[in-house]
């Protein structure tokens, strides 16, 4: 840093860029978040080639590159294939620290769905069972799920 | 492929807040330093390759607003969006396809935006973003997916803390040198389990730059090339829930595919030194996985047998890594300076002595969903 520099409060300028956006959700998906705000029900896509069960729903397999058109309902449990709990609290984040983030293998599915848990912490492990708890308002977005709870003995 | 070298190299100190340089200034600062490395003025260079994030930067195309520092006047310029390592494969293309020379400069401040709001931008915006994932907590849903498969204790992957923070203390650009222990690390704060604070890397704020030349300007009188031996990248799928994170498979099918090229058969044997992208502990014993170093489950335990500290038969990030300074997307492209500073036998107090060969990685996408594999050689 230059001599003159260290003697005076470097500028800055303030700013904050908030566009507004309007994602589409498309086909597939919104197919996906009706059901889940209409029904209460968790849907996948099932691929013609490798038969595996994808959630949430889209519309191409990955692996095999073709069309996926089955619908699957899938239960609203499954098991946690993997958990952080967070210590850092952030605006963007949906619940208070701690809570965690799950990725979940719901029963079926051969792929896990990311959401998170904000109770019964100290019972969350690989290979625990886990059971969606749904809003009672629901909008039609990922967070009408309001979260996974541990269920049943540990 | 035709031959093509680095012969020049440049890279800022790394800090946590450069108050008296915007972009240009270390993109100017950078350019100027490789040019006078490589013994090029900037008519020698024919085309430009920037590295640099619309959303980090907070504008809009946000390379255009680098080309002049980086002597892009009248030139072919274009821009990379993810890790410089991928910036510098770009470039490596160009001269492929003509160009004798390709500058490749990548800058970050990370001082300026927030990485938390930026990094969650990675994120699907219908079915992961309202989450609020961002990079470090994806980061330890990575970590406990590993570290349960395998039986990876919390010490093993603090000891890659302890090692590159420690070999940061022989690297001048380095942001974060510690002289710290594995129960420091055990005691520092809990940010997501199993990652405490100095599992993480810092905030950083830096730039690199590459110059890529052809065989023959490469070969003309006073340069030090660092030959390219053998180099690609390859992608997995988006969504996190669709990857096995403890199998990083795009890793594994970019090294093979850059071992085929540079006729490497045992990485642990044939290469000097690797420089791996690994703001996150654990990411290390992991990726050396996926590079075929070691077993699925067996990097862990690399810093306890000797095996990536400097003194080992494969040192592993003697430049303290990006635990020590993660300008984004820089920091890949800083470990391909570091790679080729190793080659040259440059690398001044984190030399390995006798280094010939170097590998280089660096990755886009959380958890690793891309990477891209780097050898280079001191001889062509």
């Amino acid at each position: 840093m230059t001599d003159w520099l260290r003697e005076v409060e470097p500028l800055t300028l303030k700013g904050q860029i908030a566009v507004p956006y309007t994602w589409w959700a498309g086909d597939t998906a919104s197919r996906f978040f009706t059901a889940l705000r209409d029904e209460g029900k968790i849907l996948g896509t099932r691929c013609p080639e490798c038969r595996k069960v994808f959630v949430p729903a889209r519309r191409s397999c990955s692996r095999c590159f073709v069309e996926m058109d089955q619908w699957v309902e899938l239960p609203p449990e499954g098991v946690v294939e993997a958990f952080t709990i967070v210590r850092y609290a952030h605006p963007i984040q949906p619940a208070e620290p701690p809570f965690a983030y799950v990725l979940v293998k719901l029963d079926g599915a051969d792929v896990s769905f990311l959401h998170i848990v904000k109770k019964d912490l100290q019972d969350l492990g690989v290979g625990r069972r886990v059971r969606a708890v749904f809003k009672e308002k629901r909008d039609g977005h990922i967070l009408d799920i309001d979260a996974f709870e541990p269920v049943g003995e540990h | 492929m035709g031959k093509a070298a680095i012969v020049g190299v440049a890279q800022t100190k790394y800090e946590r807040r450069k108050k008296d340089q915007i972009f240009a200034d270390l993109v100017f600062d950078v350019t100027r330093e490789a040019l006078a490395d490589a013994g090029m003025t900037i008519d020698d260079i024919e085309s430009v390759v920037t590295v640099s994030n619309d959303f980090f930067d907070g504008r809009t195309i946000s390379g255009m607003a680098v080309g002049d520092a980086c002597g892009g006047q009248d030139k072919n310029i274009s821009t990379v969006s993810g890790d410089g390592t991928f910036g510098a494969f770009y470039g490596l293309m160009r001269v492929l396809s003509g160009f004798r020379t390709t500058l490749v400069v990548a800058h970050y401040k990370g001082s300026e935006g927030s990485v938390p709001v930026t990094t969650n931008g990675m994120f699907d915006p219908l079915f992961h973003r309202l989450l609020g994932v961002d990079a470090v907590s994806s980061a330890a849903l990575q970590a406990n997916v590993y570290m349960n498969r395998h039986g990876v204790t919390e010490e093993e992957i603090a000891a890659v803390s302890v090692k590159n923070h420690g070999n940061a203390l022989n690297n001048p650009y380095a942001q974060v040198p510690l002289r710290i222990t594995v129960a420091d690390v055990m005691a520092s704060r809990k940010i997501a389990d199993p990652l405490k604070l100095l599992d993480c890397c810092p905030v950083s704020d830096g730039a690199a730059a590459v110059i890529i030349a052809d065989e023959e300007t490469a070969k003309r009188g006073g340069r030090r090339p660092a030959w390219v031996k053998g180099v690609a990248h390859c992608c997995e799928d988006y969504l996190l829930g669709d990857r096995d994170l403890a199998d990083p498979a795009a890793l594994r099918a970019a090294a093979a595919k850059a071992y085929a090229m540079a006729g490497i058969e045992d990485p642990l044997s044939e290469i000097d030194v690797m420089e791996v992208l690994e703001p996150f502990s654990y990411m290390e014993p992991l990726w050396l996985e996926g590079l075929g170093v070691c077993r699925p489950g067996e990097g862990a335990s690399l810093v306890e047998r000797g095996v990536t500290t400097m003194d080992g038969r494969l040192p592993v990030n003697p430049s303290g890594g990006a635990l020590s300074a993660n300008p984004i997307l820089v920091a890949g492209l800083a470990r391909l300076v570091e790679a080729v500073l190793q080659v040259r036998g440059e690398a001044g107090a984190r030399q390995i002595k006798g280094a010939k060969t170097a590998l280089a990685h660096g990755f886009n996408g959380p958890c690793g969903q891309s990477h891209c594999v780097w050898i280079v050689g001191a001889e062509g």
